[in-house]
């Protein structure tokens, strides 16, 4: 089991430890931080990764502070597992897990959604009606899939008729493999593609692309089978190197693509895909179609001041600090994951980085001083191009390649140890995340 | 991660493999690497013949553990798509047949006591 062990490490810590214990002794052991005590009241709206990750790290950082994280959701998601499931090579379970498994002892978890958010007298009305009054708030909610945004398109219809959506969850990305799994045998025409707003993972409709591609490979199906992945602007990722990389391998792999489409419409009957375009509606028949709606800050949140006066109105991602993930016009408020309006990165490996600032600028806020810890945009892609090999894409604000391990993991590259990463050390690193260990 | 640390390895590896069969498993590892030093210090020597059967035994061990790697992994020996997939490839084999020949040798002089 040696050899699995020596596979098991964080994105960051992989080669280092594979390659001794160098790496270690190099940086040494992280002292746990001082306890802090505090009678604040602190709120976590959303108990999603974000939300449960600083969570915890509070509770173990804070002592006396009355934490309160709310949060309806019974289970939670483990939302990285979605394009493995839906190609097939994970069960829905694999995602599943319950929220009350994560929250730490000593931090009130009420089962209830916010229906309300004023940020001005501090206080949040939850569904049930409870009243929770906090000195700071923590905006963990993620964000909302607006599924009614695709003209005739309903879930109920997931897995029948060549229709995948596994963006909806385990069970949907469970019954898009299906639909996957259909197409793939008979072959036909494929269509991928992304939302025009603001979406997390944006490197999963170019994933579960390659992947059907692949997968139609093994099959034999390949020659019967046209793949079009449909980009919602010029570019088939928002880093151009990364765009040039895919827009490189599609070539390769005789995936087509097709700039400034936008998914507007289905058919779900006829399977008919409508696309907005600059020059019009394309109309386009389909025998597969993956679905990702729009994504917008939630409802709640949306209802509020907090979003930005002059971006992204139509999305209401809060108005942060991007350095800081500090609300601009209320500075008792924090941002934490995808519901941040700050130019990149709806990515649990964001959420992770959100971590260790937020804390550090909440806590400091506590004890009168100025936080020190500044967040620069990271975020990572494991971007599977096949099963078996992936690209370990990571950049910053700035379109920077931010590679872990420079000269030894090239990003660009698919490499099968990238492919490792994502498979076997990517849920462990998330659920450290959640227990506010990583 | 922005820091490196045992603890946060730990953390990590007690979540892949769940809490109770990681520290079984650093447990077996700490036994079996104990159980050799014991033989090693009670035999006063490194029996070659023993030694012979645990250095033919390595190749089983290199290939279960690269087998047993792929498996788990959906992967094929065709993935391999740079340098430093052939090193971990390597590296997982050589961990394989590294411990395996360790555990052959023990398990030899457990049963056969010191013959020579």
């Amino acid at each position: 089991m040696s050899a699995l062990t020596g596979l098991a490490a964080t994105r960051r810590g992989f080669l280092g430890l594979a390659a001794g214990s160098a790496a270690l002794a190099a940086t040494g052991g992280r002292a746990q931080a001082q306890r802090v005590r505090t009678s604040a009241r602190i709120a976590i709206l959303g108990a999603g990764a974000g939300g449960t990750a600083i969570a915890n790290r509070l509770a173990n950082r804070l002592e006396g502070a009355t934490i309160t994280i709310i949060d309806g959701r019974q289970q939670h998601w483990y939302q990285p597992g979605f394009t493995l499931i839906a190609a097939g090579l994970k069960s829905a379970s694999y995602s599943i897990s319950q929220t009350a498994d994560w929250l730490p002892e000593g931090v009130e978890w009420i089962s209830e959604y916010a229906a309300a958010l004023d940020p001005v007298s501090n206080r949040i009305t939850t569904t049930g009606g409870r009243i929770v009054d906090y000195d700071y708030l923590i905006v963990a909610t993620g964000l909302s899939l607006d599924w009614d945004a695709i003209e005739g398109f309903s879930l109920d219809m997931v897995g029948q008729n060549g229709l995948s959506a596994h963006y909806a969850g385990p069970e949907y990305a469970e019954l898009s493999w299906r639909a996957l799994d259909r197409f793939t045998d008979t072959g036909g025409v494929g269509l991928f593609g992304r939302p025009a707003t603001e979406m997390k993972c944006a490197g999963a409709p170019l994933k579960i692309t390659f992947l059907a591609e692949d997968i139609a490979n093994r099959k034999g199906t390949r020659a019967s089978t046209q793949i079009i992945y449909n980009a919602h602007a010029q570019s088939l990722f928002g880093v151009p190197i990364v765009h040039h990389r895919v827009r490189q391998l599609f070539d390769e792999r005789g995936i087509e693509k097709r700039y400034d489409h936008v998914l507007k419409a289905v058919d779900m009957q006829r399977r008919v895909a409508t696309y907005a375009t600059p020059t019009g509606d394309v109309l386009t028949e389909y025998d597969f179609l993956n679905v990702i709606p729009p994504q917008r800050a939630p409802q709640v949140i949306r209802d509020t001041d907090l979003g930005w006066a002059d971006r992204w109105q139509d999305q209401g991602w809060i108005e942060v600090d991007r350095e800081t993930l500090r609300h601009i016009r209320y500075p008792n408020i924090f941002g934490v994951g995808d519901i941040n309006g700050v130019p990149k990165g709806k990515t649990a490996a964001s959420a992770k980085f959100h971590q260790p600032v937020v804390e550090d600028h909440l806590v400091s806020e506590i004890q009168g001083r100025e936080g020190t810890e500044r967040f620069n945009g990271y975020t990572s892609c494991p971007m599977i191009t096949r099963i078996g090999r992936a690209m370990l894409i990571e950049f910053d604000y700035n379109d920077n390649l931010t590679p872990s391990f420079p000269g030894i993991i090239a990003p660009l590259e698919e490499l099968w140890i990238s492919w490792l990463m994502k498979e076997i050390a990517l849920k462990p690193t998330y659920n450290a995340m959640l227990r506010g260990l990583a | 991660m922005k820091d490196l640390t045992l603890g946060t390895l730990i953390a990590v590896w007690e979540e892949m493999f769940g809490r109770g069969i990681f520290w079984a498993m650093v447990a077996v590892a700490a036994i079996i690497t104990a159980l050799y030093l014991y033989v090693l210090i009670r035999d006063r020597q490194m029996s070659m013949r023993k030694f012979l059967l645990a250095q033919l035994s390595m190749p089983v061990g290199a290939v279960a553990a690269v087998g047993f790697v792929l498996a788990v992994t959906s992967s094929r020996l065709s993935d391999m798509g740079g340098p430093i997939d052939i090193i971990m490839l390597m590296g997982i084999a050589a961990a394989g047949a590294v411990g395996f020949a360790i555990l052959v040798y023990v398990a030899q002089s457990l049963v056969r006591g010191k013959q020579d």
